[in-house]
């Protein structure tokens, strides 16, 4: 595969994390962006999943990865055992928000956090005007098979990061194809942050 | 994956050593020697002898773990993993497999021939250990002029000599697979042993293990090998099977063997007791119970940074239940140590490990390859 038809998502990260470094990732699913990290920046990666199908892809990528639900924390990892932490597209599934963030600021240097930004101007349209939840590139399910549980744009994470003293490092904006620079919380289908303490 | 090829015939070999004065030093102080370790090996060692993988059984299992024996003409208790393509591929690996110190198939036991008496041991041999088990192993490895193994892969008992290997010899294997096993026995498993081993000195064939020669204490062993049937399938597993299916037309009002998991109990006892050996059973089930790699004593700092995991369960498996494989979870990455977990979805419960083929050799396959290949495969693979 070639870097340009990579996601856009996992080429943002891919120019986030330093060669060498140790990431974990939580919710891997099949691995592709740990798989891309150990390949592009030789980084030493560790998957945390809970769907067993993608333990399976995970391992035939010769990745190692943890079975395991996000939300039961991290508590056997010791202070900043990783450089960087990632939630790429997990946050909005995640119960315990609150505690899964604070355990992966303890346990790593960093965190990455991709999400879907709910206050896309298109969705805006579909509640506004049809008055229906809305279904967009970022948000594709429907409100009867969607996994996820949270719903937050760009706004209300940084007004979180700011009510609970985190540091935003760097911001992404992220369209279709490319990245968004104005207005993001109307124009960003996906926002990826990265935080320290 | 090409499952209709097998290893063909295959035959066992012996290795004795610690002849005395050289004897083997056991866990309790106590000396035993000669010792001799019954063993298969399939496939071929390669130049730099860096393609080993040493199988370890359970309870009730022996070195014949692969293709059809010689002389009985059974199959290994893992043909189904072991042999060309399958997850430990005879044509990459070289596999070995011992029948344990203390065990009936070949390997010296309390059935052997004490040199010094010239009859059986019985009672008067020594009580052994996992460790003990793992150091006459590692003495075959030695023999064999292998430095590192590529791998030890076992599950119940061998899923502990696995994680001993790891706590007495890290720096001798290179990677490790424990499946449905414990860093030590709950209470629970220790009163699943205790009533199976109750079991067979309430018998009078026993007579404080002095039986060999006589009637053997069949009836004793085969009520154990029931009660350990029991523990080794899940509720789902006998519902799927016997639910209350009867071998005769209707109730008979006797006590006979009406329903048909009974029928499978009484045949699953009367089998085992025709290849093993009762006083085995009492110092292996033993040794289980002593085994406790807890509170530190499995991995040792400095000793383990290149060693790859992977830690298989299942989710049915109510005798080695997932917290104990989570427990080992937890002590590697509190070690950070490069690992793996897996909790199969099985109904089969602890009898999974035997029974779940296809998920395991996906598994156990790309674990080896990445171990053996090492960057290589990630660098070759394409998403």
């Amino acid at each position: 595969m070639k870097f340009d038809e990579i996601n856009l998502d996992y080429r943002i990260i891919l120019g986030i994390i330093e060669p060498g470094a140790k990431v974990l990732d939580l919710g891997c699913g099949n691995g592709e962006l740990l798989f891309l990290l150990a390949r592009e920046k030789n980084a030493k990666v560790q998957g945390i999943e809970l769907d067993e199908a993608a333990i399976y892809k995970c391992v035939e990528k010769g990745l190692s990865v943890f079975h395991s639900d996000i939300d039961s924390g991290l508590t056997e990892y010791p202070d900043k055992s990783f450089d960087y932490v990632i939630l790429n597209q997990t946050l909005q599934q995640v119960k315990k928000i609150d505690f899964v963030l604070q355990e992966a600021l303890r346990v790593g240097e960093k965190v990455v956090v991709g999400f879907p930004n709910f206050a896309f101007f298109k969705a805006r349209c579909q509640l506004f005007f049809k008055g229906k939840s809305p279904l967009t590139p970022s948000l594709p399910f429907r409100w009867y098979d969607s996994p996820n549980v949270r719903f937050l744009s760009i706004s209300d994470f940084k007004s979180y990061c700011s009510t609970r003293g985190l540091r935003i490092l760097r911001a992404y904006y992220l369209g279709k194809k490319k990245r968004v620079n104005f207005w993001p919380n109307l124009f960003a289908l996906n926002a990826i942050f990265v935080l320290s303490q | 994956m090409n499952k209709e090829k097998s290893l063909g015939t295959v035959e066992t070999h012996y290795f004795t050593f610690a002849e005395p004065p050289h004897e083997l030093i056991l866990q309790s102080g106590q000396k035993i020697g000669p010792v001799t370790l019954a063993y298969e090996a399939y496939g071929a060692l390669n130049k730099e002898k860096s393609n080993a993988i040493l199988v370890l059984h359970a309870l009730s299992g022996d070195a014949h773990a692969a293709g059809r024996h010689q002389q009985t003409g059974d199959l290994g208790w893992w043909d189904s993993m072991i042999g060309p393509g399958k997850a430990l591929d005879t044509q990459k690996y070289f596999i070995l497999c011992s029948n344990v110190l203390g065990g009936c198939k070949g390997s010296t036991g309390p059935a052997a021939i004490n040199p010094k008496t010239a009859k059986p041991y019985a009672l008067s041999f020594p009580i052994i250990s996992i460790a003990d088990m793992v150091k006459a192993q590692k003495a075959l490895i030695d023999h064999l002029g292998i430095k590192k193994l590529l791998c030890v892969i076992g599950g119940s008992m061998g899923g502990m000599e696995v994680l001993q290997w790891v706590a007495s010899y890290p720096k001798s294997i290179q990677s490790a697979i424990p499946i449905a096993t414990c860093l030590k026995h709950s209470p629970q498993q220790i009163a699943f042993s205790e009533v199976g081993r109750q079991a067979v000195m309430a018998d009078p064939a026993w007579d404080e293990g002095n039986y060999y020669g006589k009637a053997k204490p069949e009836k004793g062993l085969a009520v154990a090998r029931m009660i350990g049937h029991i523990t080794y399938m899940s509720d789902k597993s006998m519902e799927e099977k016997f639910s209350r299916k009867l071998k005769t037309k209707d109730h008979r009002f006797k006590f006979t063997a009406d329903f048909e998991v009974e029928g499978y109990l009484h045949y699953r006892g009367d089998n085992f007791v025709k290849r093993f050996d009762a006083n085995s059973y009492l110092y292996i089930t033993k040794a289980m119970d002593y085994f406790d790699l807890s509170g530190g004593k499995f991995l040792h700092k400095g000793e383990n940074e290149s060693l790859r995991f992977l830690v298989i369960a299942f989710k049915s498996d109510w005798l080695y239940p997932l917290y104990q494989s989570q427990e080992i979870v937890r002590q590697l990455k509190l070690s950070g140590l490069d690992a793996t977990y897996c909790e199969i979805n099985s109904s089969y419960g602890h009898d999974a490990f035997l029974l779940e083929i296809e998920e395991q050799t996906r598994l156990v396959k790309h674990f080896l390859n990445k171990s053996f290949y090492g960057y290589d495969v990630v660098r070759g693979y394409e998403i």
